[in-house]
């Protein structure tokens, strides 16, 4: 016998509550973002308001940005679920754990990925990004956020168990999300010069799909591991 | 099919303490295990055991007669475990908390929820977030989400922590019923729950 509830429905129901609860309490949502917006305006500062010289850093100081704002918001994606035990009742719910996994980390992904790749016009705006090139920088970051969140989610499994993780959580998920930083900024580069920039996005893509498709199988395996 | 859930030889460590040593268990439907012993000698490690949750150093749990590790899944389909704290969104009103937990269950009406909120005295509340609720009262929410989720095995986890009186009796009428219609109940408990004696036995643990 199994459940009741097909695999689908019951993944939709998890995004649907975790997306219910950040508007309830939009506080833990916003401080990757505000985070983003800050350090993405304080560059203009910092370095020099001429333009032709932010253009040139505009893709590493957007790339950069977003993945710490990702990284920090990584740290909050299982804790309150492991802490009063919705965690547990997913285990044991006879659903498959990798597809709640994956529910989460996709609701996750639409509460930071999503809003930092709407912003990243935005603050291109303030790094000189011309005008033309705005709309292109939305979907290498989209891409890129969706990998990292899912990368990320590993980690966050893995150090579940541990007291104040977020440092470990950084360390183990830093080096698996430098291919995407790589290749994001370089995506990102090229829109802003105007020339072609489907090959890094390609690769942003094949990440993305490789991360969706392994990430939540090792992280549902880390969550079962963190729950003993 | 009458239900049975055995323990064989059930050995666990956790950390230092030898919690479970060789301990062997049977439950057949319409039965009811009460599970006690002083804090700390292993009641809440053996549910998680039972439950699948934590690995077992030896020994085996069988369900229907086979190794519940077979398949997992199938076996989580029929239990439902209600650990210490219950398992609820404070953010959430009751019946949301409900139609989240129990639906990625099984397909649960509005009106069930409501009705089973208002067999465990949530009436005047139930539309208020949970974290303004009393602990008593999220016990009873938790204890209706048990009853909704329609398993054949229950695995309570000290059911009448913060309950009153009457919350107490209420937790005995409804394990009272699961057990009627053939269920197993295992309960950590301190006290006895107010069910029918006939059909409940004990297993005392000791600190190791």
């Amino acid at each position: 016998m199994q459940v009741s509830t097909p695999a689908h429905r019951a993944a939709w129901l998890v995004l649907a509550r975790d997306l219910r609860l950040a508007l309830r309490k939009p506080s833990q949502c916003v401080q990757p973002l505000a985070f983003f917006a800050i350090v993405t305006t304080l560059f203009p500062l910092a370095i020099s308001p001429e333009l032709s010289r932010l253009r040139e850093i505009a893709s590493g100081v957007l790339w950069v940005a977003a993945l710490l704002a990702s990284l920090l918001a990584l740290e909050f994606l299982f804790r309150d679920d492991a802490h009063d035990g919705t965690l547990e009742q997913y285990a044991i719910s006879g659903q498959s754990l990798t597809w709640l996994v994956f529910a989460k980390t996709a609701a996750h992904w639409t509460l930071t990925g999503v809003p930092l790749a709407l912003m990243a016009p935005l603050a291109g705006a303030a790094l000189g990004v011309p005008y033309e090139a705005m709309p292109w920088l939305i979907a290498p970051i989209a891409l890129g956020t969706l990998a990292l969140s899912l990368i990320g989610s590993i980690g966050a499994a893995l150090t579940l168990g541990v007291k104040r993780g977020g440092v470990l959580l950084t360390l183990l998920t830093l080096p698996l999300a430098v291919p995407v930083l790589i290749f994001g900024a370089q995506a990102t580069d090229l829109a802003i010069r105007g020339a072609s920039f489907v090959a890094p996005l390609y690769l942003l893509g094949a990440m993305a799909v490789l991360a969706v498709t392994l990430a939540p199988l090792a992280a549902a395996a880390a969550v079962r591991m963190s729950l003993e | 099919m009458t239900l049975s859930l055995r323990g064989e030889c059930l050995d666990l460590w956790r950390g230092e303490h030898h919690v479970l040593a060789g301990l062997d268990l049977a439950v057949d439907a319409g039965e009811l295990l009460l599970v006690t012993g002083a804090n700390g000698s292993g009641k809440t490690t053996l549910l998680r055991a039972l439950c699948g949750l934590l690995h077992l150093e030896e020994g085996q749990v069988l369900w229907q007669g086979r190794n519940v590790r077979e398949d997992l899944p199938a076996y989580h389909a029929q239990l439902v475990y209600l650990g210490h704290a219950p398992p609820l969104k404070g953010d959430l009103t009751a019946h949301e908390n409900l139609r989240f937990w129990v639906g990625i269950r099984r397909d649960v009406r509005r009106e069930e929820i409501s009705a089973a909120l208002e067999r465990v005295g949530a009436t005047g509340w139930s539309e208020r977030p949970v974290r303004t609720l009393s602990a008593g009262q999220k016990r009873r929410v938790a204890l209706a989400g048990v009853s909704l989720c329609d398993a054949s095995l229950w695995l309570l986890d000290e059911p009448t922590t913060n309950l009153d009186g009457d919350g107490q009796r209420l937790v005995g009428s409804l394990v009272d019923e699961r057990l009627s219609s053939g269920g197993i109940v295992i309960a950590a408990v301190h006290q006895d729950l107010p069910v029918s004696r006939a059909r409940s036995r004990r297993l005392e643990l000791t600190c190791r």
